[in-house]
C-alpha cells in the first residue's frame, strides 16, 4: 500500500526541502521504496540538497507532458538503492503543472512499487502548493517557532482540510502532523522562543518530532548529503526519530531541553550556534 | 558576557507576546476559514431591509458583532433608533449562540 505524504508550510525557508530529503533517505534506509518530488516548478531544489544536480536530465513536468517516460525522470540515489528522486523542471512556472496530469504520475509511481511518495511543496498557498497537497494522505506542515511561520502553516492546515481530493470525497481526512524545526531550547528557556507547547496549542495538530537548530544542517546541505546520514549529530537523530514515528513505532520527544552548559561558557557566554538553511 | 544577559533578562521575553498574538490572529482566521462570519454582512443587510419597514434607521446606526465566550460565540445586534423617540434610543438584541 502506497503513501503519498505532502511536506508543506505556507512560508518559505522554514525546512520543507531538508525534512522532505531527510524523511525521504530515513524511510528508504529502512528498506522502504521510496521517492521524494519536487514540486517547486521553477525553483527546483531538492535535486541540490539531496546531490543529485547533475544527474537531472528529465522532470516532473517533462512527465506530466507525456515527453518523457517516468522512469528516464527518476534518479536513483547513489548510497540507497530504495531512494528515488523526481527533480521539478528550472525553466517552466508552476501553471505547467496540471492536477490530472499530477495524479497520472502519482498513480503511476504507486503501479511501479513505491511504497512513500513524498512530495516538497513550493512555499506559498497557490497552485504549485495545492498541486503538492491535492492527492496527499498525509500531510507534515513544517514549522518554525515564529510568529509569520505559525500564522502560515495554520492557513496551510486550513487548506488541508478543505483543498485536497479526501476533502472533497468526504472520507478519510488528510492526517496532518507537526513538524517543528530550527528549536532552540535554549532560547525557549530564555523566554526568548515559542515552545513546542505554544505551537501545539496555536495549531491544534498532533507533534510529529522537533528537530534542533542545528549547523550540521547547513553543512549538509552545502555537501548535498541529507544530514541524516551521520546519526552523529543531534538533528541526524531527531530526524530518524521522526522516521521512525512515521513507520508507527513510539519514539519520545528528545532534544527539548537545553544542553548543560559547563561553568566557563556561563560565565562568559558562548553561544549556541545558529544556522539557517531552506 | 554572559553574566550582564542577568541585567537584561527582563525585556527578552518576548515569546509569551509572541503567543498572544498569535492566538488573537489565530482564533480569527478560523472564524473566516471555516465560514462562519462569512455571512455576517449578508445577514445585516437583510436585518436592515425587515427593520426599515416598522423604524426609520440609518445604516452606521445598526452594529453586528460576534462574540466569543468560552465554548460559545454570540452573536450581537445592536440598533440605535432615531432621536426622534429618544425613549427608545437603544434596542440591543443579544442572542443566538452558535454552534463552534
Amino acid at each position: 500500500m502506497s503513501q503519498v505524504i505532502v511536506v508543506t508550510s505556507g512560508k518559505g525557508g522554514v525546512g520543507k526541502t531538508t525534512t522532505t530529503a531527510n524523511l525521504a533517505a530515513g524511510l528508504a534506509s529502512l528498506g522502504s521504496r521510496t521517492v521524494a518530488i519536487d514540486f517547486d516548478v521553477g525553483l527546483r531544489n531538492l535535486d541540490l540538497v539531496m546531490g543529485c544536480e547533475r544527474r537531472v536530465v528529465y522532470d516532473l513536468v517533462n512527465v506530466v507532458r507525456g515527453e518523457a517516460a517516468l522512469r528516464q525522470a527518476l534518479i536513483k540515489d547513489k548510497r540507497l538503492e530504495t531512494l528515488h528522486i523526481l527533480p521539478a523542471s528550472q525553466t517552466r512556472d508552476k501553471d505547467a503543472l496540471t492536477l490530472e496530469g499530477v495524479g497520472r504520475v502519482l498513480d503511476e509511481l504507486k503501479a511501479a512499487g513505491f511504497e512513500y511518495i513524498i512530495c516538497d511543496s513550493p512555499a506559498g498557498i497557490e497552485r504549485g502548493a495545492q498541486m503538492a497537497m491535492y492527492y496527499a494522505d498525509q500531510a507534515i506542515v513544517v514549522t518554525n517557532p515564529e510568529v509569520s511561520s505559525v500564522r502560515d502553516s495554520d492557513r496551510i492546515i486550513g487548506l488541508l482540510e478543505a483543498k485536497t481530493q479526501r476533502a472533497e470525497q468526504g472520507g478519510d481526512r488528510v492526517a496532518t502532523h507537526l513538524l517543528l524545526t530550527r528549536y532552540s531550547p535554549a532560547r525557549v528557556a530564555k523566554g526568548e522562543m515559542l515552545s513546542y507547547k505554544d505551537v501545539l496549542e496555536l495549531l491544534g495538530i498532533p507533534l510529529v518530532g522537533v528537530i534542533p537548530d542545528s549547523p550540521a544542517v547547513l553543512q549538509s546541505s552545502n555537501a548535498g548529503t541529507p544530514v541524516i546520514f551521520d546519526q552523529t549529530t543531534d538533528a541526524a537523530q531527531a530526524y530518524m526519530d521522526l522516521v521512525h514515528r512515521f513507520v508507527g513505532e513510539e519514539r519520545p520527544h528528545r532534544f527539548l531541553e537545553p544542553a548543560k552548559r559547563g561553568f566557563f561558557s556561563r560565565i562568559f557566554g558562548m553561544e549556541e550556534a545558529s544556522t539557517y538553511a531552506g | 558576557m554572559a553574566f550582564l544577559d542577568y541585567f537584561r533578562k527582563s525585556s527578552s521575553r518576548s515569546a509569551s507576546v509572541a503567543k498572544d498574538r498569535l492566538s488573537i490572529i489565530v482564533a480569527r482566521e478560523h472564524g473566516r476559514a471555516r465560514g462562519q462570519l462569512d455571512y455576517l454582512p449578508q445577514l445585516k443587510q437583510e436585518l436592515l431591509q425587515v427593520l426599515a419597514k416598522y423604524e426609520r434607521i440609518d445604516l452606521e446606526q445598526v452594529t453586528v458583532n460576534l462574540e466569543r465566550n468560552g465554548d460559545c460565540e454570540v452573536l450581537e445586534l445592536n440598533v440605535v433608533l432615531s432621536e426622534a423617540e429618544p425613549a427608545r434610543a437603544s434596542m440591543p438584541f443579544v442572542g443566538a449562540a452558535l454552534p463552534r
